[in-house]
């Protein structure tokens, strides 16, 4: 089902919490809401789910209005951060609570009830467990728990609010992968809200980058990577370096020092560079920005060191390979490979 | 060399505790204190209830006003109890899930009758309902007597008695958050499935201690009942109230056999409320601590 957010504004105790957000989410896509905390996007997804209702604008489900609709009209499925399994119910009785509590004329007969939870039990790989407790579990499994006991009541819509977020990192990428293969599978028109980057690029088929209560940027993880339209995405998604520029003769300029980088189309006056640490190639070249290595921290495969750029006290960080030989005090000089340009603040 | 050795065995004991003498006053000082102040006053009751032998103290307890006032001090009981049962729902429900204007001096007000000398809270009922009042005269024109009668106790027992639900289950469903009724809801439960699937369940064993606490305190009320109830005997006496007239007449024994029936419902209480909180403390820990 294709989710419409229109025009929607929220406030809580006349504290804004979204400005005039619309999102137009696609039949059977897997869409992550990114942002850092307090950018609304919780917020948004229990405004969609009905957990909240808006100040103004409207929800549409495909062609309907929604907006007024109860949470148990809209047929949602929603995953919570911290599972909210009822805990005096064994995970069958979990699973099985949204068709039990449905009215007599469209509940399925019992037998019916129990033959769909054990088969969703086993969709999440949970076989053999539904006579357990929700605290005799993981909190792996009770986070499956909680998605086969979403998908029991076939949700025109999935909603998971930061899913992954009270798991560990290694539990975090198994079910990542995990969630992606039921998603494929089942199809469900998909909404998770993550303030992980990670977990969105690799998991979703397009992101929402979220801040203060707006839209940033919607679009592909490639896109959002290659091509962010703001700086706060820039900064946001990936790792970023960051160098105040002058625009001046279509050429950049640091400290008075040509960088032998194009302006483009930029207006000539003061701006903002932008680019990836990993995404630079070292030069001998006058036109080039140079500095002199403050830090070197060696991450993962690469050597990540951080160089004090002009007189002026900036520091930027770039990748090196993990065996070049520059050390503290040594002087390197680079290009961007890719960069973009923000007009100053 | 003695400082050194009382020194290392010092290190073995956790920082918090204290040594032995100082571990040994306290404990003493705690039971001394228990002994004198609660157990020895336990036994002279069942002592005394039992002084003349087992049949004067069945007897005492067979008789008519004796029996009228168990009669009355269960029926209060059995009215009150449900009613703050019902109240203290409400108010925890309304406190703990729900954003409101007043919220702080709807919690401050639930605590005014452990504030509150009892015997205010009856007379507060006496100048409501009395013969000067205004409510008072109206209602007995349409035959309802409230004072010295079965409502006036009643409404006096609920006063005093109707924080122990709302402040047992306050803490607890504040602490429980509302992540599962908006997961019930989520399913397409209505308000009620989600209250007496989800809500209730959560919190039936904090529910059972409060209503417990209450149940023990209706029974045993005796400053408030005792301004109300214009203490006829055999038709406004609870249990207490009987306590206190017989003893007053001399009559020792049938005093106690009274009293010891009391006490052992406090006896009762106590171990019930022993047994919820070895058996379901974390459930009710959320509730205990304020």
């Amino acid at each position: 089902m294709e989710v419409r957010v229109q025009n929607v504004r929220k406030e809580f105790d006349r504290f804004p919490a979204l400005h005039d957000v619309s999102l137009d989410i696609r039949s059977g896509e897997l869409i992550a809401l990114l942002g850092p905390s307090g950018s609304g996007k919780t917020t948004l997804l229990r405004l969609i789910a009905g957990l909240e209702m808006p100040t103004a604008g409207k929800i549409f489900f495909g062609d309907t209005d929604a907006s007024e609709k109860t949470v148990q009209e809209r047929n949602i499925g929603f995953v919570f951060q911290h599972y909210a399994l009822f805990r005096h119910m064994t995970i069958l009785e979990n699973v099985s609570f949204g068709l039990k509590v449905r009215p007599r004329s469209s509940r399925p007969p019992a037998g019916e009830i129990r033959r769909r939870a054990l088969e969703l039990l086993d969709l999440v790989q949970l076989s053999g467990l539904e006579k357990r407790y929700p605290n005799q579990l993981s909190g792996g499994q009770r986070q499956r728990v909680a998605l086969a006991r979403a998908l029991a009541i076939e949700p025109a819509v999935l909603l998971l609010d930061e899913p992954f977020g009270a798991l560990d990192a290694q539990v975090r990428r198994e079910l990542r992968k995990w969630l992606r293969e039921i998603h494929d599978r089942t199809g469900h028109t998909t909404v998770f809200v993550t303030h992980d980057q990670e977990e969105a690029l690799e998991l979703s088929d397009r992101l929402c980058v979220m801040s203060q209560g707006s839209i940033e940027q919607v679009g592909t993880p490639d896109s959002v990577y290659d091509q962010p339209t703001s700086p706060f995405v820039f900064g946001f998604i990936g790792e970023s370096s960051e160098l105040p520029v002058v625009v001046e003769n279509n050429e950049l300029w640091v400290g008075g020092r040509a960088i032998g980088v194009p302006a483009g189309d930029a207006k000539p006056g003061k701006a903002r560079l932008f680019f990836r640490p990993h995404d630079v190639e070292l030069i001998e070249a006058d036109a080039s920005l140079s500095g002199v290595v403050t830090t070197s921290r060696r991450v993962g495969g690469t050597r990540r060191v951080e160089l004090a750029i002009g007189g002026e006290g900036q520091h930027v960080e770039v990748d090196l390979p993990f065996d070049h030989p520059a050390g503290e005090k040594s002087r390197l000089a680079f290009r961007p490979r890719r960069w973009k340009l923000f007009p100053a603040a | 060399m003695a400082t050194k050795l009382t020194a290392r065995r010092h290190r073995r004991i956790s920082p918090t505790s204290e040594s032995r003498p100082v571990q040994w006053l306290l404990i003493g000082i705690s039971l001394i204190f228990m002994g004198v102040i609660l157990v020895l006053p336990l036994y002279a009751v069942f002592h005394e209830a039992f002084s003349k032998g087992i049949d004067i103290f069945l007897a005492a307890l067979s008789e008519k006003d004796a029996q009228a006032a168990i009669r009355l001090t269960l029926l209060v009981a059995a009215i009150a109890v449900p009613l703050n049962v019902i109240f203290g729902l409400a108010a925890s429900w309304a406190i703990a899930k729900f954003e409101f204007k007043g919220k702080a001096f709807l919690i401050t007000l639930i605590d005014l009758p452990f504030s509150v000398s009892p015997v205010i809270s009856g007379l507060v009922y006496v100048l409501l309902f009395g013969a000067g009042s205004f409510l008072g005269p109206w209602l007995k024109s349409y035959g309802i007597e409230v004072l010295f009668a079965l409502p006036g106790i009643v409404l006096a027992t609920i006063f005093v008695t109707f924080p122990f639900v709302a402040r047992e289950l306050i803490p607890l469903m504040q602490d429980q958050g509302t992540g599962d009724e908006e997961a019930a809801l989520s399913l397409g439960a209505n308000g009620w499935q989600t209250f007496f699937r989800v809500t209730l369940p959560n919190i039936k064993w904090g529910l059972l201690y409060g209503v417990l606490l209450c149940n023990a305190r209706a029974m045993g009320e005796f400053g408030a009942v005792a301004v109300v109830s214009g203490k006829i005997r055999g038709q406004t006496t609870t249990m207490p109230l009987q306590v206190e007239m017989l003893y007053n007449e001399y009559n020792a024994t049938a005093a106690f056999a009274l009293a010891s029936l009391l006490a052992l419902l406090a006896l009762v209480t106590l171990v019930l409320k022993s047994v919820l909180e070895w058996r379901f403390g974390e459930e009710i820990a959320a509730g205990t601590h304020e």
